[in-house]
């Protein structure tokens, strides 16, 4: 697997791995979509665009987290296949999905944000990590 | 936490010395026993928003105090402007004015029990509630901003309610403050289609019984009695207090850089109130409380037209509207003397004492009602602010019981078929909209409630008054 979430107190972590930091993005938010619906069940129906560019390598996991939620709250979308291209601290994504089907994508919880707890980008032995914790 | 390491002040109050670049003791609020189980975390946060600007007699903890973003969950803390006093978007958090509504229904338990099934299928399918839910309008730009400025005040002019609920809500509906053009249109375009929106995670709608009254003048003077069915919301500011969370921790992470603050955690997200930054944060702030209690208010009206639908005999009443999310200007007496002060809440519960100008006629020589929420299967608590807490926490109290366990190890330790099981066996109907997110609420992952309202109870926070225990409920 190349994305996982993890414990912690009151709400949950997630966590996405890669031979890039763009693919470590792409999998990071494929452990947030995990922890709203089942995953497996969103067809890559629509496309997406998302640019964006902050401080530094960490906050902008913060922004292309919290650029999804947004737009899956305005749209009604969940997503599931992610294009992460990064340059320097600026990132041009693309992202598919569909529009929420309360049946067939099972919902579990809403994400309220992804925040700065336990945010780390960086490698770890041969690949890259992206984690922060998100509120519930 | 090791309550040895603590100064103990008496049996139910705790504190940290003041030491280094602490500007003001910590205090938490509990029985030993909560501090034996407390987070070590708590110490450090306490400790760190003991050292903000401006901060005024001490960081306090409720007993129900976690961790959290920047504050802990259950901190309180005031902040003078005069005195380079700052604001914070930790001290609130994502949900800006989550709270508990209570309704009284007119009716007993014995009268609703035959069609409590119908109530709460009905509740279940017209209240809209769970993740990707849209709510029954939708809103224009335009209206968006007089939602923000109007909050249930709003809602009722819009034929969500009537005038009279607005007594029985913190400020009577609406904070002064608002300022919509500081909240982004992100966040705007959020909310079109989430008003009356109930949301998830631990969110509820819950029927309820009266189950003990320690306080018999004070029940009476809620018109409450033993036996007496009651319905509680538990929601908040939905996606709009969300976006507003996301962009003022950007944008006051930045802002705490510029200012030089001593901030020791970057979710202490914080700027000086009257710099450019901690004003607009106020203005986008208080608009998400008026979404948040605008948001209750039409939830409010659903539940009065499904519960008459049914029970046409019965009669729902407003008991009292609170938010435990907030950062609110009030003012107190500090050093003998009267100030105007910033008063971050976060996880904990505004308990004003007796005499407050701002609580209704019928309650103001009672104190303000506090509702405490408990958790699925367990109880819920009624209190009411005490003269004594006014002096000790700025006029607050507790919030809830706090999670004991993780969301992922609730998940692997159940099954949400067998929760809802059990609690049906246990006399409590549930209605959910997500069998893992049932899993995830099951009553065992959080801390006893009763302790923790105990604890306020004899920290004199606020005095018990009713508990309730919960005969349906509605999960998000």
């Amino acid at each position: 697997m190349n994305y996982e979430t993890f414990d912690h107190e009151a709400d949950i972590g997630i966590r996405g791995f890669g031979g890039n930091i763009g693919e470590a993005f792409e999998n990071a938010a494929r452990a947030m979509y995990s922890v709203m619906v089942r995953i497996e069940a969103i067809k890559p129906l629509e496309q997406k665009e998302i640019n964006l560019s902050a401080p530094d390598e960490e906050l902008l996991l913060v922004e292309w987290l919290n650029a999804l939620l947004s737009l899956s709250d305005i749209e009604r979308m969940v997503f599931s296949r992610f294009e992460v291209r990064i340059e320097g601290t600026s990132l041009t994504a693309r992202a598919w999905g569909e529009r929420l089907d309360r049946i067939r994508h099972e919902p579990n919880v809403e994400v309220k944000g992804a925040t700065y707890h336990m945010l780390k980008v960086g490698k770890s032995g041969d690949r890259y990590v992206a984690q922060c914790v998100v509120d519930v | 936490m090791d309550p040895k390491s603590l100064h103990k002040i008496n049996d139910y109050l705790w504190e940290i010395p003041q030491h280094g670049e602490m500007k003001v003791p910590g205090r938490i609020f509990a029985s030993e026993k909560l501090i034996q189980e407390m987070d070590e975390k708590v110490r450090e946060q306490v400790t760190n928003v003991a050292m903000l600007p401006g901060i005024q007699i001490a960081s306090i903890a409720m007993p129900d105090a976690h961790w959290g973003y920047g504050f802990p969950i259950g901190g309180v803390a005031a902040f003078d402007p005069d005195e380079g006093g700052i604001i914070s978007m930790g001290g609130v958090g994502f949900d800006i004015s989550c709270g508990v509504r209570t309704m009284k229904t007119g009716m007993s338990r014995d009268e609703v029990m035959p069609r409590l099934k119908t109530l709460v299928d009905q509740f279940f399918n017209r209240v809209p509630a769970g993740v990707g839910s849209e709510g029954l309008i939708k809103l224009s730009p335009g209206q968006i901003d007089e939602m923000l400025l109007g909050g249930a005040v709003w809602a009722i002019k819009k034929g969500f309610g009537l005038k009279e609920d607005l007594d029985y809500i913190e400020e009577q509906g609406r904070v002064s403050g608002a300022e919509p053009e500081h909240v982004s249109d992100t966040a705007k375009k959020r909310q079109y289609r989430e008003m009356g929106t109930l949301g998830s995670g631990n969110h509820y709608l819950e029927v309820q019984v009266v189950s003990e009254v320690y306080d018999e003048p004070a029940a009476l003077a809620m018109g409450l009695r033993k036996d007496d069915v009651v319905i509680t919301v538990h929601c908040g500011s939905r996606g709009l207090g969300h976006q507003v969370g996301t962009d003022y921790l950007k944008s006051l992470a930045t802002a705490a850089q510029r200012f030089n603050l001593p901030i020791k955690d970057r979710e202490l997200a914080s700027a000086p109130i009257e710099s450019p930054e901690g004003k607009k944060y106020f203005g986008a702030m208080s608009a998400g409380i008026n979404c948040a209690l605008a948001n209750r208010q039409i939830i409010t009206h659903l539940v009065r037209e499904i519960f008459t639908d049914i029970f046409p005999e019965g009669h729902i009443k407003m008991l009292y509207d609170i938010s435990h999310n907030t950062c609110k200007v009030e003012t107190h007496t500090i050093d003998g003397r009267k100030k105007r002060v910033y008063v971050h809440r976060k996880g904990a519960t505004r308990a004003f004492g007796p005499g407050q100008i701002d609580l209704p006629q019928e309650y103001r020589h009672i104190g303000q009602p506090v509702l405490i929420g408990g958790t699925m299967g367990t109880s819920s608590y009624i209190l009411v602010g005490t003269e004594e807490g006014m002096k000790t926490a700025f006029g607050s109290a507790c919030h809830g019981a706090g999670r004991a366990m993780s969301r992922t190890q609730a998940k692997r330790t159940w099954q949400g078929r067998d929760v809802i099981r059990l609690l049906e066996a246990q006399g409590v109907m549930i209605r959910g909209h997500s069998y893992s997110g049932i899993a995830e609420e099951a009553p065992e992952s959080y801390k006893d409630v009763s302790e923790v309202v105990e604890s306020a109870h004899q920290a004199g926070l606020a005095k018990k008054v009713v508990r309730v225990k919960p005969i349906a409920c509605v999960k998000g």
